[in-house]
């Protein structure tokens, strides 16, 4: 069963076709990531999932529910959450208040409750801050809630924002580079923590990645994007032996031994 | 480190420069206005002061950048001074052989002779070089002793001076307190302080300094247990709500009439904060929700325009809710816009509002450029609050409730959600947030609070003009905040009295009013862009008593390495 359907996405910027017709299915607890060469049309992939972009045609279906043109906050509140490539946390707010954000599609607190401080809304927002602590440390950030986001070090800049965006409690998470710019140590953390997401939440995972030792380490199957375009999907094995793959990744003619040697 | 010979052109440089701004100051005849406002009576003018304040400033500058603290230090600020002083004497020469006057009009006799101490220019120029460098020596001279004494001197002059300039509102204040209004009138001269009143000042003022420092309020406030804490807290909210209660009394009509103004003014940025400083709306057009409150009420309650005239209370809920809908109507179309555009589009908005009431086509409803008059202000039971000092009262109900509506607003879910948009609109939409309910509440909010204030205005004069609604309103209020400090609810108090309430006192000021106002907004932009009062998050995780973890340097070297984006 997929949690995540897309069929025949296409999305243009005037002439230029960014997504040609993808078809893209992500299993239900699955680690998914799709790869490509800068310009692929991997990051535009996410954000027509997400609502940021609406695409020319075909559909896109959350658990069979159609999400094509939803806006990015209905999409949120259907359970898709996500990280970008370039770090975009709320800078000027603390770092509590970055997951407090991040939950807002769970909190209800309305207007009228915020002047009166009613009890529900005192409970609502002692639970959220209480749910906000056990992410902080979950994330491994505890002590450091109080703190404005941009002082934060990069790599737990990183981790903060994908605490801010499993405060919304989602079923698919959408995760772009989490390891960019991250050293070995950092980015087998990373990877450890990504698996550990899945198994301890079950939440569903679909990343874009760069580092080759990341994407063949935990995914479970590999979509490959070109100029836009889908040339390959399968499982690592089968990724790393992919003519079109190496052809894509280091041009026509390339000694496939060596191919191997950098897919590896 | 400079090289010797560098540090004197540098010195030199820097005097000139201090003495280009006294030469400014002299030419758009702030000084002269101002000379006969004196702080020491017959010896030192607030015209004397704006000269020589530029050459201390950039002398002590200069000595600063020295390394070593001795007579060198002191020759230093010696030589800027007498750098600044060369310009002025330039400037008295150039008077003697053309004629200034036809250029600068401000060139008059009256600034030679100020500059001059009265003398003949044969005397009075070597006075004044004299007197600029010794000026500069004593700029310099303040950085020699230690911390200690360089505060408590610093203290001592800066509040001995305030209590100079503002002799007209402590002698209206204190005139009938008995022995303390001996000690003033014994104080004070006809302007400015007496010599012995700055002297008895000086020494006073100094004395306290120097015994409070270093016994910092820190140390004091940690030996107390929260039991004591929370009742030092309520005893200075109950001092501080009973002189609030008092205050109209204490100051009379005229400061009575001032309060109210800077009231409306504190209201007005407490209801634009929600939308510039929470939500990062920049609305140069908020003088339009005050009009609207201010002329609803007016057609509501003005027995030449309403057929049945409502009373204040009546009218009140209606020309809320039209404001509040204004608001929303003006949301509408911005809802996509960002930044400058936002401005633009928002100003012109304050435009059409104020150009409608003034139309002769809507002249039948709105009274158009004679206004409306005989506005209904607030009744309570026998309770009158038509007068300045009563309104006080109404407009500082109206303060509290803003306040406090704000201060819990913000720290909501709907606060949130406005300072994520402010942050970054496209991350805030992908954690859930609808921006356009989110924006128009912002927008209705700040239209709500100005809306009050634009009622509680008519109700003030009772009556409403078209020309009570410019442009500069809105750009005071914005003012005001970025003053106070962006999204500080504080900061806003404070800014409302600074820039509202200290130009209305010192009403010799006021010809130069929007001038010490750009002055003032460029030096906080370059030395304290956070505002006076800067926003303050609140402690979510830890609880306030506990210290907070050093704050770890953030790493930018690692960002983007090997240049991939």
């Amino acid at each position: 069963m997929a949690i995540l359907t897309a069929k025949k996405v296409t999305k243009r910027f005037g002439g230029l076709e960014a997504l040609g017709k993808i078809d893209l299915e992500v299993k239900e607890q699955g680690i998914h990531s799709i790869i490509g060469p800068n310009g692929a049309g991997k990051t535009t992939f996410f954000n027509c999932v997400t609502g940021f972009y609406t695409s020319e045609e075909g559909e896109i279906f959350l658990e069979n529910r159609n999400i094509t043109g939803l806006s990015p906050d209905r999409v949120t509140h259907l359970g898709v959450a996500r990280t970008y490539q370039n770090i975009r946390l709320f800078q000027n707010m603390t770092v509590v208040e970055n997951i407090l954000v991040g939950m807002h599609p769970l909190l209800k607190s309305n207007l009228l409750g915020a002047i009166l401080h009613d009890p529900r809304t005192m409970k609502e927002e002692h639970e959220a801050v209480e749910e906000a602590k056990r992410l902080l440390q979950f994330v491994g950030l505890t002590g450091k809630g109080d703190l404005m986001a941009k002082n934060l070090p990069y790599g737990q800049q990183r981790r903060l924002e994908i605490a801010r965006a499993l405060a919304s409690k989602p079923h698919l998470l959408l995760l772009d580079e989490p390891t960019a710019g991250m050293n070995p140590s950092e980015t087998q953390e990373m990877m450890n923590f990504i698996r550990h997401l899945r198994d301890e939440l079950g939440i569903t995972i679909l990343l874009i990645e760069h580092q080759m030792r990341v994407v063949m380490g935990i995914s479970e199957l590999i979509t490959v994007l070109d100029f836009g375009v889908k040339i390959a999907e399968g499982t690592p094995d089968e990724i790393q032996k992919d003519a079109r793959v190496i052809e894509a990744y280091l041009g026509r003619g390339a000694a496939s031994g060596l191919a191997n040697k950098v897919l590896q | 480190m400079l090289r010797k010979s560098s540090i004197w052109i540098e010195a030199i440089r820097s005097g000139l420069i201090g003495g280009a701004i006294a030469l400014l100051l002299c030419l758009i005849g702030i000084v002269v206005a101002l000379d006969h406002k004196m702080i020491i009576s017959g010896v030192i003018s607030m015209g004397q002061i704006l000269v020589f304040a530029p050459v201390l400033i950039f002398a002590s500058t200069t000595a600063r950048r020295s390394a070593t603290k001795t007579a060198y230090t002191l020759l230093l600020g010696a030589v800027a001074g007498l750098s600044s002083g060369a310009i002025l004497t330039a400037l008295i020469f150039l008077g003697q052989v053309i004629n200034l006057r036809a250029m600068f009009i401000n060139a008059s006799p009256d600034l030679y002779k100020l500059l001059t101490f009265g003398l003949p220019v044969g005397a009075g120029i070597p006075l004044l070089l004299a007197v600029a460098a010794i000026t500069g020596l004593l700029g310099a001279a303040v950085l020699l002793p230690p911390a200690r004494v360089r505060r408590t001197l610093s203290q001592a002059v800066l509040w001995t001076a305030l209590i100079g300039l503002l002799r007209d509102l402590i002698m209206t204040v204190i005139q009938t307190w008995g022995p303390a209004a001996l000690l003033v009138r014994w104080m004070y001269a006809a302007s400015g302080l007496t010599l012995l009143g700055a002297i008895f000042l000086l020494a006073l003022i100094g004395g306290v300094a120097y015994w409070r420092y270093g016994r910092s309020k820190q140390t004091r406030v940690n030996k107390q247990s929260p039991k004591q804490k929370r009742w030092a807290r309520w005893g200075s909210l109950a001092v501080l709500a009973l002189i609030m209660i008092l205050l109209p009394h204490i100051l009379g009509i005229f400061f009575s009439d001032i309060l109210d103004n800077v009231g409306l003014y504190i209201l007005m940025g407490l209801g634009l904060n929600i939308v510039v400083g929470f939500a990062g709306l920049l609305d140069l057009g908020y003088v339009a929700f005050f009009a609207i409150g201010a002329y609803t009420m007016g057609v509501l309650t003005s027995p030449e325009l309403a057929a049945t005239p409502l009373t204040y209370w009546q009218a009140l809920p209606f020309s809320l809710g039209v404001a509040v809908l204004s608001g929303f109507v003006l949301g509408l179309p911005v809802l996509k816009m960002r930044g400058d555009y936002l401005a633009i589009v928002t100003l012109g908005f304050g435009e059409i509002v104020r150009l409608l009431v003034l139309s002769d086509w809507l002249r039948p409803w709105l009274g158009g450029t004679q206004g409306i008059q005989h506005i209904a202000h607030p009744i309570i039971g026998p309770l009158d609050f038509g007068s300045q000092q009563m309104l006080y009262y109404v407009i500082l109900a109206g303060i509290v409730i803003t306040t406090f509506i704000a201060t819990r607003l913000k720290d909501s879910r709907l606060g949130r959600s406005w300072m994520a948009l402010r942050e970054d609109e496209d991350v805030a939409k992908a954690m859930g947030i609808n921006h356009v309910t989110t924006k128009l509440l912002a927008f209705m909010s700040g239209a709500f609070f100005a809306g009050l204030g634009g009622t509680l205005f008519a109700a003030k004069l009772s009556s409403a003009y078209p020309q009570s609604f410019q442009l500069l309103v809105s750009i005071n209020v914005v003012s005001l905040i970025i003053i106070g400090g962006m999204g500080s609810i504080p900061g806003v108090i404070v800014g409302g009295l600074v820039l509202m309430g200290l130009p209305e006192i010192l009403r010799e000021f006021a010809e130069y009013r929007y001038l010490v106002y750009g002055a003032l907004l460029v030096a906080m932009m370059l030395l304290r862009p956070e505002g006076l009062l800067p926003e303050a998050r609140r402690r979510l995780e830890l609880h306030e008593e506990k210290e907070l973890a050093p704050v770890e340097e953030p790493q930018p070297a690692l960002k983007n390495p090997g240049g991939r984006r």
